[in-house]
C-alpha cells in the first residue's frame, strides 16, 4: 500500500512542483516506486518541471472521466526508473477534479505504488483541497519569508480539520516542514526569518532547508528534477530531506553562511 | 447544554431520566412597578432569538414593594405575552412558596447552580431605569447538577493555526500549543494560552467585565476583554514576549507582567 504525500504551502510560487520533482526523483532513486501527480488543473507545469512535456496524451483529468485509462496517462520517466507522473489537464479547471474521481485514481495507484506524491496547487480552494483531502502525509514547503509561513500555517489548520483522515477521526496527517529558498546570507542580515523563526511560528518537524540556488532554475529551464544535478547544493538538500523523511539521521546543511575563499570574495559570488 | 445523567429508568411507556438546562433566572425586585413590564420587554427585544420561549426560575429573594400582594398567576401571564416561561421560583418567604405552588411554579432548591453563576460573574447590564428588572444570565439547574461545575471549560491541546475561530461559549478557553497570527480565540469566560498568543484573544464576550487572559508570551494582534480592545501597535514595547495577564480594572484594559 502507497503512502500518500501532499506536498503543499498555501502560498504559490515557493517551490511546490520543485520540491515534488526533486523529492518524487530522491525517492526514486531509493528504490522506492514513486508516481508524482499534478493537481494544479488548468495550470500544468510538473510535466514542464520533469522534461516529459512532449510525452503527454492523455491526462488526470481524462482518468477521472473514464476516457482514458492509467496505463494511458502514466509517464515513466526515462532518467530514473520507478519514477513515473501523471500530469494533468490545461484545458480545464478545478471543476474537474471531483473527490470519488480522484479516490478511485488514487486506489488504482496504491496498490502498485510505494509513495504517492499529489502536487498541489496554491490557495486554500477546490484544487488544493483535493490533493490534500486524501494525504497520510503533508509536506508543507515555506520560503523564510512571513507572508509564506503564514499561509503555510493556514494550511496546517485546514489539513487538521478538513483532510479525510480528520474528517473520519484518523490518526492525523503527518506534517513535515521543508523550507526553500533558504539565503543563509540574507538571513545572517536579518532581511530573511531564520530557521528557528519559522520553527518556532509553525511548530511542526524541519525536514529540510533548501538552499536558494540558482542550479533550481537553470533545472527547471531543462527539465530536470534538482536532485539530478549531483553539484548544486539544493540537490543535495532534496536528497537529504529524502534521506531524513526515510528515517535516517542527517544533519541539516547549508543552514549557514558559507565560508568564501579569497578567490570567491574578490568575485563577489555566492553560488 | 444538557448533560444526560447516568442514571435512567425505562419501563415501557415512558423513561425517566436526569438532565441538566440552563434556565434564565428572573430577579424580581419590584414586579408591582408600571415599569417592570415595558423595561423588560426593552430587554428581550436586545436579544430576541435568546429570549424566545425561554424558560426563567422567578428568584424572590431580593423583592422589595408589595409582596404580600404578589399575583403569579398574573405574573405569569403576563411573562408568557413577552415569551417568557416561569417554571419556578427560587427563595422567597414560606408563604409566597405556597402561593407559587397553588399558581403551578415549581419551587426550586436555593443550590449552588442558582448562585454561584449569579455572584461570580456579572450579568449582561440591567435595563437602565429604576433598576426595576434585572435578568442574570446563566444560571445552572438547581436539581441534580450541584456537582457539575457552574463553568465548564474548553480546551484545545493543537495550535491553533491561522484562520481557526475558537469560541468556548458560557466557559473558559484553554489553548495548551500556539495561537498563530490571524487565529481568533473567543471566550465568555477566561481565556489561557499555555503557548506564544499571535492572534486575537477576546474573552468576556458575552460581557463579563471579571473574565482574564493569561499567556505565556504576548504577541497578539488584538486582545480585548469584555468588548474594550487593544490592537498590537498600541501594547506596551515592554510586555511583548511576555508572560502577562489582561484584565479591567474599572474600566481600563490593563495588561500585567506575571513573574
Amino acid at each position: 500500500m502507497a503512502k500518500i504525500i501532499v506536498m503543499t504551502s498555501g502560498k504559490g510560487g515557493v517551490g511546490k512542483t520543485t520540491s515534488s520533482a526533486a523529492f518524487g526523483t530522491g525517492l526514486a532513486l531509493r528504490g522506492f516506486k514513486t508516481i508524482v501527480i499534478d493537481f494544479d488543473v488548468g495550470l500544468r507545469n510538473l510535466d514542464l518541471i520533469m522534461g516529459c512535456e512532449r510525452r503527454v496524451v492523455f491526462d488526470f483529468i481524462n482518468v477521472i472521466n473514464g476516457e482514458a485509462n492509467l496505463n494511458q496517462a502514466l509517464i515513466k520517466d526515462k532518467r530514473v526508473d520507478n519514477l513515473y507522473i501523471l500530469p494533468t489537464s490545461q484545458t480545464r479547471d478545478k471543476d474537474a477534479l471531483t473527490k470519488a474521481g480522484v479516490e478511485k485514481v488514487l486506489d488504482e495507484l496504491r496498490r502498485d505504488f510505494d509513495y504517492i506524491i499529489c502536487d498541489s496547487p496554491a490557495g486554500i480552494e477546490k484544487g488544493a483541497l483535493m490533493a490534500l483531502y486524501f494525504a497520510d502525509c503533508a509536506i508543507v514547503v515555506t520560503n523564510p519569508e512571513v507572508s509564506s509561513v503564514r499561509d503555510s500555517d493556514r494550511i496546517l489548520g485546514v489539513l487538521a480539520s478538513r483532510s479525510r483522515r480528520a474528517e473520519l477521526s484518523l490518526d492525523p496527517v503527518e506534517e513535515h516542514l521543508l523550507l526553500t529558498r533558504y539565503d543563509p546570507d540574507r538571513v545572517e542580515k536579518g532581511e530573511m526569518l531564520r530557521v528557528d523563526d519559522v520553527l518556532d511560528i509553525l511548530a511542526i518537524p524541519l525536514l529540510g532547508v533548501i538552499p536558494e540556488s540558482q542550479a533550481v532554475l537553470r533545472a527547471s529551464n531543462v527539465g530536470m528534477p534538482v536532485v539530478l544535478d549531483e553539484k548544486s547544493n539544493a540537490g543535495q538538500a532534496y536528497l537529504d530531506a529524502v534521506a531524513r523523511f526515510l528515517g535516517e539521521p542527517v544533519e541539516h546543511r547549508f543552514v549557514k553562511p558559507e565560508k568564501k575563499g579569497i578567490l570567491q570574495r574578490w568575485l563577489g559570488r555566492t553560488a | 447544554m444538557n448533560n444526560i445523567q447516568q442514571n435512567s429508568e425505562r419501563d415501557g411507556s415512558f423513561q425517566l431520566r436526569g438532565n441538566n438546562f440552563t434556565l434564565m433566572v428572573l430577579k424580581l425586585i419590584d414586579p408591582g412597578d408600571p415599569g417592570f413590564l415595558p423595561n423588560l420587554v426593552n430587554k428581550i427585544r436586545q436579544a430576541p432569538n435568546f429570549f424566545r420561549q425561554a424558560p426563567v426560575v422567578l428568584d424572590l429573594d431580593d423583592l422589595v414593594g408589595d409582596i404580600a400582594g404578589l399575583d403569579f398567576g398574573r405574573l405569569v401571564t403576563s411573562l408568557r405575552e413577552v415569551n417568557l416561561f416561569a417554571v419556578g421560583i427560587l427563595g422567597g418567604t414560606a408563604a409566597l412558596q405556597e402561593q407559587a405552588l397553588r399558581a403551578g411554579l415549581t419551587v426550586l432548591p436555593a443550590g449552588r447552580g442558582g448562585r454561584v453563576d449569579s455572584d461570580h460573574r456579572s450579568s449582561p447590564p440591567a435595563a437602565g431605569t429604576g433598576g426595576a428588572t434585572g435578568v442574570s444570565g446563566n444560571a445552572g439547574g438547581g436539581d441534580a447538577g450541584g456537582d457539575l461545575p457552574a463553568r465548564a471549560a474548553m480546551v484545545i491541546a493543537e495550535p491553533v493555526r491561522s484562520g481557526r475561530q475558537v469560541y468556548a461559549a458560557k466557559g473558559d478557553l484553554i489553548v495548551l500549543g500556539p495561537v498563530s497570527a490571524g487565529a481568533e480565540l473567543l471566550a465568555d469566560g477566561h481565556i489561557h494560552v499555555y503557548g506564544a498568543l499571535r492572534g486575537r484573544a477576546l474573552a468576556g464576550v458575552a460581557g463579563d467585565k471579571t473574565a482574564r487572559i493569561f499567556c505565556q508570551s504576548l504577541e497578539a494582534e488584538l486582545v480585548s476583554i469584555a468588548g474594550l480592545y487593544r490592537v498590537s501597535e498600541d501594547l506596551d514595547k515592554s510586555l511583548l514576549k511576555k508572560h502577562v495577564q489582561i484584565y479591567l480594572d474599572s474600566g481600563y484594559l490593563r495588561i500585567n507582567a506575571l513573574s
